[in-house]
């Protein structure tokens, strides 16, 4: 990626077209690509470099946060909303009467640097709708992708998203551009495929994450060998489902996600409630229906203790105890059900199993393992290191001994452990979410 | 008892410091050129250069260089009389080795830690929420943070606006960030203004509010999450929370009434 020509990239009058024509593109399908959970620009680190514009941070960076309260990190727009498919949970199906365009190469180009010079962004997301075809649709995000690193030199942040049925060829391509590559599963079962998404199967979109998976990893080995061989998708890839559209048990989706995460390597599994956009017979009514923010919320926690916290999806759930509790978070509720593990110790246990312990963190588990090099530990110089002892002080001794004064049984500790979590819920709305969701899955 | 009073720069406070440990004094407090009287015997040792790089280096080689930074990054936090509390840190050290940063549950180094991760979520924050203007082909921009990040915030605008001419400001502790392709230094300044947006400008700005606006799912509001990720005091900097008048009757020092919100 040569970036000879950054003097160029002193702003046009208008990037491409007029001003106007730019900013009624960008609503359309900026609007038409906001049901894409993924907003990250994680997973890869580059510093500058003279003569391009840009940098990468490993952890990501968001820039705003919009009234939802997601995280704005990149410029997420469709290529186009122009789609040959007719998927029923899907805003852009063929059948639907809404606005379509589609930017220029150039006028994209121009728009993601103008973003990224007034710090607004740290990159940009480009999916596309399918437009005449899968290969005709990504020819078009290369030749933007290619316009945005080597003609402007841009050094920042890219995440694009692949298109089932693409030429692997051109996905190739497409990968040596970004750093980020997705496929979306879409919905959590090849039967709710049939159902919503008749011209997707479970196969075609597998394919695609299968051949990034090997794209990534011939790469890395390519990389051992030669310094300078091209990266393929450094921050690796990741996908996203829509959650209660479908009848599946959160036991299924999250022994899926886990499927993910150690057959395709993933980095990210998203979980997209979902949102009436459309009105189908296959499709749960749009009257009335709130979107399942909770359960979607559960799965988001179930999926840290899989990445993070050394759990498997089995450990969760299972088959006699298929959803959330909705009361209660995934990792008191394991706790709950497993009081052989308890107490922790927390000046002797190992970090893993400090880490199961309701309430402390990898930061706080962190902490306790460094502190105690230095001294025992009371539940006095707990607090000091910032461990915060509503929910694990029910789940430790410190040297072996509880927190003084403290009293309760099996049935007192599930009603104070869920009073927190209704107060730290807000209102008691999201109850109802649930059982409207409990509803639908049955 | 005694106070320090000192110029307010680290090397004047790690001269305080040399003072300190020399003459076995606890001070009750330190003080800075105009912080006013005090009823404790004032001591104003004048900033000595050699002696705090020498002191600095000490930190480094008696203790380790994560202590070093530990003092280095302490000192720009906004923790209330935290040269008390890094002075006490720094006998420590020097007494007790490396050993001294896992005491993580010791009021003071909690209090210092605490402080240090304020300090990088504010930076992590802005790095974010910075706002750059194009005005005439200078990007420029203002913070009013709580702790002095602008020395952290540099490098990375620098190297990420590696071809660009940058101006930042930090209206609270009145020092500006100049990058020209790369080369910076941080001044200090005072009375910084920015000039008023041209035509291009304010079409960047106006795609940029309705990206931020049509990128909300309706059916999702939730301004507590909101505000839980993005409070409130930093939006009265941010282009999607102003309009282009708004922007410009900002003056440094002066935030507009009302958008300060919970302070948090």
């Amino acid at each position: 990626m040569c970036g000879r020509i950054h003097k160029q990239v002193v702003p046009a009058r208008t990037p491409g077209g007029s001003f106007v024509e730019v900013l009624d593109k960008l609503t359309i399908l900026a609007d038409a690509a906001k049901y894409d959970a993924a907003c990250t620009s994680s997973g890869v680190s580059r510093g500058g470099k003279p003569g391009t514009i840009g940098t990468a941070s490993n952890s990501g960076c968001c820039h705003t946060f919009s009234a939802d309260g997601r995280c704005v990190s990149l410029l997420k727009v469709l290529y186009t909303n122009h789609c040959c498919y007719d998927c029923a949970y899907c805003v852009n199906r063929r059948s639907n009467d809404v606005p379509r365009t589609a930017f220029t190469p150039r006028e994209l180009a121009e728009l993601t640097i103008q973003f990224y010079r007034r710090n607004y962004i740290e990159g940009l997301f480009l999916s596309s709708a399918v437009l005449k075809s899968p290969d005709y649709t990504t020819e078009r995000m290369i030749e933007t992708l290619r316009l945005l690193r080597r003609s402007y030199g841009f050094n920042g942040y890219i995440h694009a998203k692949a298109i089932p049925g693409a030429d692997p060829g051109l996905t190739y391509e497409l990968g040596l551009l970004a750093d980020r590559l997705s496929v979306n599963i879409e919905l959590p079962s090849e039967a709710s495929l049939q159902l919503l998404a008749p011209d997707k199967t479970k196969a075609a979109i597998l394919r695609p994450m299968a051949q990034i998976r090997d794209g990534a990893a011939q790469s890395k080995a390519e990389l051992k060998l030669y310094r300078h061989a091209p990266k393929f998708a450094p921050a690796g890839q990741s996908t996203q489902m829509i959650v209660g559209a479908t009848p599946e048990s959160d036991w299924h989706i999250l022994s899926l996600t886990e499927g993910l995460y150690r057959k395709y390597n993933l980095k990210r599994v998203f979980f997209s409630a979902y949102m009436p956009v459309s009105q189908h017979k296959n499709l749960p009514a749009p009257a009335g229906f709130k979107p399942p923010l909770l359960r979607e919320h559960r799965l988001y926690q179930a999926d840290w203790l899989l990445r993070f916290y050394g759990f498997t999806a089995q450990e969760i759930l299972d088959d006699s105890h298929p959803n959330f509790d909705a009361a209660l978070d995934p990792k008191s509720d394991w706790a709950l059900r497993h009081p052989e593990f308890f107490p922790v110790e927390i000046n002797r246990a190992d970090y893993e199993a400090i880490l199961r312990v309701p309430g402390i963190g990898m930061r706080g588990a962190e902490r306790i393992v460094a502190a105690r090099r230095y001294g025992p530990l009371s539940f006095e110089g707990l607090k000091r290191l910032g461990v915060v002892m509503k929910r694990a002080q029910y789940f430790i001794t410190c040297s072996g001994r509880m927190l003084p004064g403290l009293r309760f049984g099996p049935d007192s500790v599930y009603r104070r452990l869920t009073g927190l979590e209704q107060a730290a819920l807000g209102t008691g709305e999201s109850w109802q979410q649930l059982s409207l969701f409990d509803g639908s899955a049955s | 008892m005694m106070a320090y009073r000192y110029d307010g720069t680290f090397a004047g406070f790690l001269t305080c410091v040399w003072d300190a440990l020399e003459g076995n004094v606890e001070p009750a407090t330190f003080l800075l050129p105009d912080g006013g009287a005090t009823l404790w015997e004032t001591r104003e040792p004048p900033t000595d250069r050699d002696r705090a790089k020498r002191l600095y280096g000490a930190l480094r080689q008696r203790v380790s260089p994560a202590f070093q930074m530990l003092i280095a990054r302490g000192f720009l936090t906004c923790l209330p009389d935290k040269e008390l509390d890094l002075l006490t840190l720094i006998r420590r050290g020097l007494r007790e080795g490396d050993r001294v940063r896992l005491d993580l549950s010791d009021p003071v180094m909690a209090r210092v830690n605490l402080a240090l991760t304020k300090m990088w979520t504010e930076w992590d924050h802005l790095k974010g929420f910075v706002r750059f203007s194009d005005l005439d082909g200078f990007l420029v921009g203002e913070i009013e943070p709580k702790n002095r990040v602008l020395p952290l915030l540099a490098p990375h605008f620098a190297a990420r606006y590696s071809g660009e001419r940058l101006a930042l400001y930090d209206r609270t502790h009145h020092e500006i960030f100049l990058s020209d392709r790369g080369q910076w230094k941080l001044l200090p300044a005072e009375n910084f203004r920015m000039g008023s947006a041209g035509e291009q400008e304010r079409a960047f700005r106006a795609m940029w509010r309705r990206y931020y606006q049509t990128i909300a799912i309706e059916g999702r509001i939730n301004p507590k999450c909101q505000s839980t990720h993005l409070p409130k005091r930093y939006r009265h900097v941010m282009t999607e929370f102003l309009t282009d008048e708004e922007m410009e009757k900002s003056l440094p020092g002066q935030t507009p009434a009302g958008s300060l919100g919970d302070g948090s």
